[in-house]
């Protein structure tokens, strides 16, 4: 089985945060194997920014895959660029708050999550990410929450404390929307 | 042992420290960016009390390495493309000079300043002229963040056996991405003072405390033109004798073989898992890896059964090829090759080199 993520946005949004949190977590809490690749222009912040994550239980012979089953859209290049990259059947998760546009696809799941809105009413744009991630855990259930949520504090509540509590609540806030839109899909099913 | 998941930059930078590297000489440029600023960090630090120098520039740092190399301290720079051409001047006097220190490529898209997106178009440069005057240094090409680690830290003593520079060929993929790896343990001082104390007999020691102290440690050690042959002599009959002990590569799945790719780097890691799909669908696939591109393993082609063979399909990230101009020299025609290439900064697809090794197999 392997999980290939791709995770795509403007540079300071903290699409590489994103996949290096599941990345860590995923080494430190089970047994598969884990590839990041990041993928980025000149810019510090502001042009394209991707990363792709692999979680598998074989080696990863390919890090950059050229098909994903997961694909994170956090703005509108990343729809233009990545929507087609998605597996049949696979999963997106978008920000809804930041994305204007919409998926061609019908093929795909779609899971909407307005997180910098969360954000911005939690009181500090900066942990829309965390609400995105907590989204793409309570969906896929690849990872336990908690230890997500651990290793967030670890690495990025290191750099800053004071967003620990926000990032909290954000993830929570995220994990809420993606258990809800998977039990919409099972029911679905 | 315990797995840490590690940029590759920075687990070449860390291993290189447990290699007992104590001096590092650097400019930033991308993608190896992360192995000064890695160095920056963790040089000062007590385990390990080194000497990290940022370089005005790639000129200067590879120069800073020259003198650091020619005091016996085991010492290291690293750079990107253009950003070695930059030093090929130094890469060159430190062969002239015989110096045992490590040079890291972590190779980007060119020519000139080209990209800063990974590629594999340094080949040529790498295995073949680094520097004026015909000298040659193992290569040694990791394709996976662990075997990084594991050349990095055998790099060192591969350059003091020979006492010669040692290239490490990283392409920029295997530079950026992450993964986890077993880091080998840390030398002990001890053990790096008695590596240094092998090298007494040349080393540059300064004026202080004695009166004869080894003070200049410039051009060639045969300085004159008379000897100078003698040395390029001697260099030669090592280059030779690495194609013996040195010669370095892995085949997989290429016993009953009637189609081989073959790639290093990055490619042969994609290269691999096109191997398994394509023997899950029936095709007799195998892989040849060099693991050191020089010397290159002319053995694991010279072994190959020619009559068994549809064909070999080099996969690498350079438009025009080089690594397939080496398969070529070796192979010389005995069967066809075809090349499976991207370039420029985009990455090799395993569909495309699934595709091509299909098309090169032929009806089943």
């Amino acid at each position: 089985m392997e999980n290939t993520i791709l995770i795509g946005g403007i540079g300071g949004q903290g699409v590489m945060v994103f996949g290096q949190l599941l990345c860590y977590t995923a080494v430190e809490t089970t047994d598969k194997y884990v590839t990041y690749f990041p993928s980025y222009g000149m810019e510090k912040r502001g042009g394209t920014s991707n990363c792709y994550v692999t979680i598998s239980d074989d080696p990863v012979g390919a890090p950059k895959a050229e098909k994903a089953s997961y694909v994170v859209v956090l703005a509108d290049p990343a729809m233009d660029k990545f929507q087609n990259t998605l597996l049949p059947g696979g999963t997106m998760f978008v920000d809804s708050s930041v994305c204007t546009k919409k998926t061609h696809r019908t093929d795909v799941d779609v899971v909407e999550v307005p997180a910098g809105e969360i954000a911005r009413e939690l009181g500090d744009a900066r942990v829309a990410n965390l609400c995105m991630i907590g989204a793409f855990i309570g969906y896929t259930q690849v990872l336990p929450p908690e230890k997500v949520l651990a290793t967030a504090f670890k690495k990025v509540g290191s750099k800053r404390p004071e967003l620990n509590a926000l990032n909290e609540a954000a993830f929570y806030r995220g994990l809420e929307i993606g258990t809800a839109a998977r039990g919409r899909k099972k029911d679905a099913n | 042992m315990e797995k840490v998941f590690m940029k590759g930059c920075e687990a070449i930078a860390e291993a290189a420290i447990r290699a007992g590297c104590r001096f590092f000489a650097g400019y930033p440029i991308t993608p190896q960016n992360e192995i000064p600023e890695y160095f920056s960090r963790r040089m000062p630090q007590p385990d390990v009390r080194g000497v990290y120098l940022q370089g005005e520039s790639e000129t200067a740092s590879a120069a800073m390495l020259f003198g650091a190399g020619a005091t016996g301290t085991r010492s290291m720079t690293s750079s990107s493309s253009c950003g070695i051409s930059l030093m090929s001047e130094a890469i060159g006097w430190m062969a002239g000079s015989c110096l045992p220190v490590v040079i890291c490529n972590v190779v980007r898209g060119g020519p000139g300043i080209g990209s800063i997106q990974p590629a594999q178009q340094d080949y040529f440069q790498a295995t073949k002229a680094s520097g004026n005057g015909g000298f040659r240094m193992l290569v040694l090409a990791p394709s996976t963040v662990q075997e990084a680690v594991d050349m990095t830290y055998r790099a060192f003593d591969l350059a003091q056996k020979y006492m010669y520079p040692v290239y490490i060929l990283c392409d920029g993929f295997t530079g950026a991405m992450m993964e986890p790896v077993v880091l080998p343990e840390m030398m002990s001082d001890e053990a790096i003072a008695a590596e240094k104390k092998k090298n007494e007999s040349w080393a540059v020691t300064g004026r202080k405390g004695a009166a004869k102290g080894k003070r200049i440690h410039c051009g060639t050690r045969h300085g004159i033109p008379s000897t100078l042959e003698e040395k390029n002599i001697a260099d030669w009959k090592m280059y030779e004798q690495w194609k013996i002990d040195e010669v370095e590569y892995e085949c997989y799945k290429t016993e009953d073989a009637e189609l081989i790719i073959t790639a290093y780097g990055v490619s042969a890691r994609i290269s691999r898992s096109a191997v398994d799909i394509l023997r899950n669908e029936g095709y007799k696939v195998g892989l040849i890896r060099p693991i050191k591109v020089h010397p290159f393993p002319e053995i694991a082609y010279e072994q190959l059964d020619y009559d068994k063979l549809r064909g070999i399909l080099c996969a690498e990230m350079s438009i025009p090829p080089q690594f397939a101009y080496d398969v070529e020299a070796v192979v010389r025609k005995r069967t066809p090759i075809a090349t499976c290439l991207r370039s420029g900064g985009e990455i090799i697809e395993r569909s495309a080199i699934i595709d091509a090794a299909k098309r090169l197999y032929g009806d089943k």
